[in-house]
């Protein structure tokens, strides 16, 4: 069962990690929820992205959040990432499977998947 | 939308966007029926505005001017026999009391109902994304005890460890499955 008791002891963990997150989140990966997005399968894939940014330790340097609709909603869904000293990279109908490609090649290995990107796809 | 969860997310991030502190979302389910209800205390909206949220052409966004949420849920729910209503008391009227109660009844048994799909991606979900916000969930089931969660207690647990801290989402997501039964949506 989980209980209480287990929440309590990752606040426990956490406390002293607290404020290295403050101040952090040199790259972000914002996920469109608005409707568009949510009807075109974007929760799986921001719980992707959640889960592969927890899961590899990267928490610390990369931050996963949400928006609304950004006005090209045929293209849902659409994920942007920030890169402090970079340019805005918006991939487009992403799946889980897609975001799990972009999170290796790109946010850690740094290199842009173009395929996947509104570029690539505007034909 | 596939899954009625998806569509109980969008219709609460409007409730996170109307600036409501705490989010109830309640579901009852009978044999027969599924009753969803989405209370905020957010700011609410008046009487002239309450009139056209349901009409696929009204949104208070400015980028374009078409609001797919309440419609598509409302068309959902009426596909099955259902419904959906909307009350709410603006802050610029009732500054003790404000805010927006979306209810819905589902019919079940109707071919073009929609099943419920994946509530704890939603829930989790939710709170990835407003981390800052209150959240109670309950899921009354005929096929299983209430499903609960409420990040109130959470947060009186956790104190300023954020809800969106990667060990807390999993607990929460590890939390609502057991009691689902850990079946797959």
């Amino acid at each position: 069962m989980k209980s209480l008791a287990e929440l309590q002891a990752i606040k426990e963990k956490m406390k002293s990690k607290v404020v290295l997150r403050e101040g952090s989140g040199e790259t972000r990966i914002v996920v469109g929820m608005a409707t568009c997005g949510i009807a075109a399968g974007a929760r799986p894939v921001l719980g992707k992205f959640v889960e592969l940014t927890g899961s590899s330790g990267l928490s610390d340097k990369v931050t996963v959040s949400q928006t609304g609709c950004i006005g090209i909603c045929q293209f849902e869904p659409v994920v942007e990432i920030f890169e402090a000293g970079k340019e805005k990279t918006t991939y487009v109908k992403m799946t889980p499977e897609k975001a799990e490609r972009v999170f290796n090649e790109h946010i850690k290995g740094g290199k842009v998947v173009s395929e996947y990107t509104i570029a690539a796809n505007q034909s | 939308m596939k899954e009625l969860s998806l569509n109980i997310l969008d219709i609460t991030e409007n409730s996170v966007k109307a600036g409501a502190t705490l989010t109830e979302i309640l579901l009852d389910e009978t044999e027969t029926t599924v009753c969803i209800v989405i209370r905020d205390n957010g700011c609410g909206m008046t009487e002239d505005i309450l009139r056209s949220v349901t009409d696929p052409f009204y949104t208070t966004r400015t980028t374009r001017k078409v609001g797919m949420g309440l419609p598509l849920f409302k068309m959902e729910a009426e596909q099955t026999g259902g419904y959906v209503t909307v009350e709410s008391k603006a802050a610029s009227e009732f500054p003790e009391e404000h805010g927006t109660t979306v209810t819905a009844l589902f019919y079940k048994s109707h071919l073009d109902y929609t099943p419920l799909g994946d509530l704890t991606a939603t829930v989790t979900t939710l709170i990835q994304g407003h981390p800052d916000v209150d959240f109670l969930f309950e899921h009354r089931r005929t096929d299983g005890p209430t499903v609960s969660l409420d990040t109130r207690e959470l947060r009186a647990v956790l104190e300023d460890v954020p809800l969106d801290s990667f060990d807390v989402i999993c607990w929460i997501e590890g939390a609502l499955r057991e009691q689902y039964g850990n079946r797959s949506p």
